[in-house]
Parts: C-alpha cells; structure tokens; sequence
C-alpha cells in the first residue's frame, strides 16, 4: 500500500465518511461518569465508534472532538497512534495474526502465506466482497496457543495452515461463546 | 515435586470465575481482614512480606505505596493489565480463571492506599478476558465489594475497566497513565513519580495483576508463610510461563527460584521438548531480559564458576530477582520463558527480536526510536545474507548506548530492546560469524547495489554515499570535502 497525501483542512464533505448516531454518542455519554475529565473517554468511545461503523472515519473523529470537547487533532492523534484502530474502511471480519516470538518458532509465518494466498489479500487489505481484513499484531499474550489467529473477538488457538479452511469455513467463526458484557459491540 | 497451586488453583475449573465459586472457597475474607486494619498497618504488612512487583521491574509494593504524600484527598490505583510483553500470559490466565481474586486484590490494595478510583488498564486484544473481568466486576458492586462504604467500613472506592488499543509502551507506567488520560501513550519523563504526580495530575500507584493477586493469599495465610516461601530476597510464588515447542506449554505455578532447566524440563513444567529436540537459546524472563545458551551446548566442567564468555549450557540460571542478574540477564521480568529449538535459525530470532521493539518504540526519545530500527535492519541484512563481520560489533554498541542505564531515554523500553539483541550476539557470536563467513564472496556488494546502485559510483563521505546535487546547500560542503580527502 502506498502513502496517500490528503489534505484534511480541505476534504470535501462526501468524503468525510459516515457519522456517529445518536444512539452511539448516548453510549458514548454513558462513560463520561468514570473519568474526571471528558478527554479520558476517548479510547471506549474510539472502540464504541469502531464496532458501529467498521472503522473511525473523519467525520466520526470531528463528531468525537465536538463530544469531548477537545480539537479534532487530538482525536486523530490517538487514533494513529493506536494499531487497534482503522481509518479506512475495514471488513466484516478482522484476522488478526500473530507475529511475535512464540508464534513465529511455532509456524505462524507459513499460516501468513497460507492466508495470504487463500484470500489473496496483504496486510491492511480487504478481501473484495468486503468479508474479511487481515492484519498481524505483536504477541496477543495467547503464546501457550501459538501460533494463534484472532476472527474479531474470538481466539482461534493452535492454528495450523490446514486449519485454514475450517476456521474460513465456519460463519460463527467470530462469536464468542460466553456471557457478554454490553458496554462494547462486536466490531 | 509439585507445587501448591495458589494464584493457578482454579485454572481449568468450570464455573471458576463466579463470585459464588470464589466466596465458596473462602473469597474476599483477606479483604475482610484488611478492612478491619488501618491503612498504614497494612501498608507495613505489605513492606514486610517483601512483596516485590510482578510486571517487571521488582520494586516492593509496599515501598512504592508509601511514596505517596501523606495529604491527599484524590488517589488513583491502575492495575496495569496490559500485558504485551512477548511471551508472557500469565495475567491473561489469572483473569480468566479468577477474576475475583484479582478484584480482592484491587480492594486491599486500593484500601491501604486510600484510593478513590481503581482503573484497570487492560489491553484491547483481551477480549474474552474483558467480559469476564466486568461480569466479575458487576456482581462484586452487587454484593457491595465496590462503591460505597464497602463492607460497612465506610471506605469507597470505584472500580472501572479501560480497554486499550494496542500498544505494548501504554504498559509501561506512564506510558499507561498518559493512555488513560486520552492521549496517545507516551511515556512520561520522572520524576515527578507517578506516586506524587499521575494520573490526572494526583498521586497514583501502578501495579501489576498479579502482584495484586498476591495480597488476598498474604493476609490469610499470613506473611510468615510467605517469606517461607522462595529465597532470600525473592518471596513468594509466581506464575511462570513456558512457550514455544516444548511439550507442554502453558502457564505453572511455583515458589521463585525454580531452574529454567526445570521449568522447560519438569514434567509439571514444559515437560521437555518436542521431538526430542534440544534447546538452542531460551529467554528465561520474557523477551526484555536477555537469552540463556540452551543444552546444545556442552556442560560447564567446574559447575560452581559460572563463565559466561565461554559456550556453556546456561540452563541452571535460576529464576528469581537475583540469580538472574548473575547469568548477565536484566532481571526476572515476567518469568516467562521462550524456548528456541536446535532447527531454528539464531537469525530469525534476531530479526523477530528486533522487529518487536522496532515496531513498538513510540519515538520520543531518538537513541530509542533510531536504535531499536537500525537495529532491526542490521539484523535483517544478516539474515538477508549480507552481513559484515563488525555488523555484530555495531548491534554491540548501539545496545551499549541506549537506554535508561546510560541515562538516555525516558522509559525502560531501549533498555529492554538491548538486552535480548545484545545477549544474542554475545552468546551466539560463533553461529552468526559461521554464517557471515559462509556468504558468497561480494553478497554484500551485490546486495548493497541491488539496494542502491549509486552507493559504489558516489564518494562516501562520514559512511555515506553522496548523491550531489548541483545549488543544494550541501553540495559545495559535502563535495569539496570529499574531494579532499
Ligand atoms: C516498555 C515497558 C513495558 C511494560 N509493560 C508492562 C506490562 O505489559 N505489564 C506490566 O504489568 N508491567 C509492564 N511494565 C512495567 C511497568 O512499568 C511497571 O513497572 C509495573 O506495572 C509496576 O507494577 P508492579 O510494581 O506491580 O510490578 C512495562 C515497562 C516498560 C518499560
Ligand atoms: S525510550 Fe523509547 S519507548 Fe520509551 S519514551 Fe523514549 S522513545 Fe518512547
Ligand atoms: S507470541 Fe504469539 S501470542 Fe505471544
């Protein structure tokens, strides 16, 4: 993927993205309590942003920046710095790989080709009918199951390149079989 | 000999993470006990069970919690959960299994410290961890652990989960502290201490899981029986990890100062390895601390001096705050081990090692953002089958010149990317020179020019080839000097 200068004093409105509803921003409001100041709530309000729209588009950063009361450069400013956070649009599903030390003596390279070329798809890219991203991440502290493959949420442990497949195979491939908390969305 | 399970003992049991479950088995009654003390008393009960920091550094607890000024309305405690430390997952396997025990833990803790709000950072990739943690967090408001003048002491605290977003410097301390004030996490230069100044500009205190883990099992069964437990100067019991290709990876339990031989050895360990392979390399403290020489090499004959400039088997480094300074490593850190194998290749790990701290040096400091990537292209330029003999001598003395022991940086991030690359060329010096020495004559002309072609038709001036260009401010400079010469 190459650089793409954008001038953000001056994108047109359509391409500022989708924006926050209201429901999102009400959730968001919900975590102003917890902090002493509104600029706190930025990281749980970037993930309440991230599981509504599939990544944290310009417009939702303005709309945040507007609801914590704090200049839009400093939303972009922890969005960028944080690998959890997408700024162009990402699939349904995210497989998330990783590539640190354990992983890696355990075939977690041979299993980045393999999902490379089954879905034809590098890092940060999205397959075409928009169902699956792919990224790498370093040690997700799973390193008793490596190598290990994350499908959103769910830990898929010991995967092998022929596991591929069956785990692409299976459309509750991301859900999460326990009693879930509802102050973040699956993304 | 097995050990007792004390902080795995519901690891693997259904329905182990239920308040019903853990107040079956006696939960919450040290946090009993500690609410019926006075703050200060439990603080000098922490000091004297020597309760050293599990997330790294090893500082007492109770000495870090008596920093804080003795005035202050506003105190702040975060649980630094945010584990990102290859290869280590014993946090991760704590709250899984026994969230409770950790929110007793935070309870005892955010007692004796006097803390307001309680906030646990935890990392963005725990997912499932997440919603075990606030489900556990949920029921223990409801059975009035958190809130309110807690258990009718008329203590209050609040407790909060904050999920991060993918960063290992956001584990460092001030790192943590800037994250959860919404910014990005950049690590803070001290003093002032968190202790003084933190969170929010108040007196906070930063601890790990695990050592919060700790304190239920200190104030029941009593600081005696944990000083008995472990050496001198490392007390108590530790979660140690074990990963890569042994038998069985995962996470055990033991008192402080168990052998790495045994940890990757023992069969209530690692149980050995697979395919009855030998150890080639193993970072006995997760990758910050520095590699051992694993049993490939031979024994040392005189087993009571230790010589580590000799290739001697290195596996009876023992683990615990000192032993391990001994064997030239930077500490215990999370007493997790990787094992590296007999097939792997020393230069993979380098170039994985180097990558790690490459990719997660946040940039403030230059020493640590410039080394830690150059780092990182020396490594891959071995690997690449390009590499100079004096590449090893250069990865040697960036790792000499960064970092907090040198008084370079602002966090321990340079320090920890040091030691593993520089434990790994001075252990492993013979296996890279081997194959350096093994490249085809000219690979690395061939490959410097395949990289940039310019670099044998220009002068080089100060190691650097000089593209000129003519009116550029450079130009007259850079050119007439090296003419000169
Ligand atoms: C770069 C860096 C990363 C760190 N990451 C972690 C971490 O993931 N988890 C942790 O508990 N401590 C981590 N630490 C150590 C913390 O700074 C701090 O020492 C620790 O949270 C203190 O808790 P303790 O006294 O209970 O050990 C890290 C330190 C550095 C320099
Ligand atoms: S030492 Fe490195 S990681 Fe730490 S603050 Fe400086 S640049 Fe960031
Ligand atoms: S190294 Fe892959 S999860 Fe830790």
């Amino acid at each position: 993927m190459s650089w793409q200068a954008v001038d953000r004093t001056r994108v047109p409105e359509e391409q500022l993205g989708p924006g926050l509803s209201e429901a999102v921003k009400e959730k968001i409001r919900a975590f102003f309590s917890r902090y002493p100041t509104k600029q706190a709530a930025v990281l749980p309000a970037l993930h309440i942003a991230q599981d509504a729209l599939g990544y944290v588009s310009l417009r939702a950063m303005k709309e945040l920046a507007e609801l914590l009361e704090i200049p839009p450069s400093k939303v972009m400013d922890v969005v960028t710095f944080y690998t959890h956070f997408w700024t162009h649009p990402k699939g349904r599903k995210t497989l998330l790989l990783c590539r640190s030390i354990s992983c890696e003596l355990l075939g977690a390279g041979k299993l980045k080709d393999a999902i490379r070329q089954r879905l034809g798809i590098g890092e940060h890219e999205t397959t075409p009918d928009g169902e699956y991203s792919f990224m790498t991440e370093e040690c997700l502290a799973a390193c008793d199951h490596a190598p290990c493959l994350m499908v959103n949420e769910k830990m898929h442990k010991c995967v092998r390149p022929e596991d591929l497949e069956r785990i692409l195979a299976d459309a509750d491939n991301d859900r999460l079989d326990i009693p879930r908390s509802d102050l973040f969305d699956a993304p | 000999m097995p050990y007792e399970k004390i902080l795995t003992r519901n690891v693997g049991v259904p329905g182990s993470t239920s308040l019903k479950a853990y107040q079956a088995a006696g939960g919450y009654e040290g946090a009993r006990k500690a609410l019926a003390m006075k703050p200060d008393e439990l603080v000098e009960l922490v000091k004297k069970a020597n309760l050293r920091g599990r997330g790294g550094a090893g500082f007492p607890a109770g000495v870090k919690w008596s920093f804080l000024p003795p005035n202050r309305d506003v105190t702040y405690l975060c649980v630094n959960a945010d584990e990102s430390e290859p290869p280590t997952f014993c946090n991760r396997v704590l709250m899984e299994s026994d969230p409770h025990m950790l929110l007793e833990g935070i309870l005892i803790a955010g007692y004796a410290t006097r803390t307001t709000i309680a906030y646990i950072y935890m990392r963005g990739e725990f997912t499932e961890q997440f919603h075990i943690m606030q489900r556990a967090v949920d029921e223990a408001y409801a059975a009035g652990y958190f809130g309110r003048n807690v258990l009718g002491s008329g203590y209050d605290i609040e407790c909060y989960i904050h999920r991060g977003a993918g960063a290992y410097v956001c584990g460092e301390e001030t790192g943590l502290i800037e994250s959860l004030e919404g910014k990005r996490g950049w690590p803070r230069i001290k003093p002032p201490f968190p202790a003084v100044e933190g969170l929010f500009r108040k007196p906070t205190v930063v601890n790990n899981v695990e050592t919060l883990a700790c304190l239920p099992h200190i104030l029941t069964r009593g600081v005696d029986w944990w000083l008995a437990l472990g050496p001198k100067g490392s007390h108590g019991t530790k979660m140690y990890c074990v990963s890569g290709p042994v038998k069985r990876p995962g996470c055990y339990e033991a008192p402080l100062g168990i052998s790495t031989r045994e940890l990757i050895y023992g069969p209530d360990f690692g149980g050995g390895m697979r395919d009855g392979m030998k150890v080639k390399a193993c970072s006995p403290g997760g990758l910050s601390m520095g590699f051992l020489r694993g049993d490939l090499f031979p024994k040392n004959p005189s087993a009571d001096k230790l010589d580590l400039a000799q290739d001697y088997d290195e596996l009876d480094c023992k683990l615990d705050f000192d032993d391990t300074r001994r064997y030239g490593l930077l500490g215990l850190g999370t007493a997790a081990a990787v094992v590296v194998g007999e097939d792997t290749d020393i230069r993979d790990v380098l170039v994985n090692v180097a990558r790690f701290y490459a990719h997660e040096s946040c940039g403030q400091c230059t020493q640590c953002r410039e080394g830690t990537g150059w780092m990182y292209k020396i490594a891959q330029r071995i690997r690449a089958g390009a590499g100079r003999r004096y590449d090893l001598d250069l990865l040697a003395e960036i790792t000499t010149n960064m970092g907090m022991m040198p008084g370079l940086s602002i966090c321990g991030l340079p320090d920890g990317a040091a030691w593993p690359i520089r434990t790994l060329v001075q252990r492993f010096r013979r296996e890279f020179e081997r194959h350096i020495d093994a490249q085809a004559p000219g690979a690395v002309e061939q490959a410097i020019r395949r990289v940039n072609p310019a670099a044998y038709e220009l002068p080089i001036v100060q190691g650097r080839a000089v593209a000129p260009e003519r009116g550029s401010m450079s130009y007259e400079h850079e050119w007439s000097n090296a003419a000169g010469t």
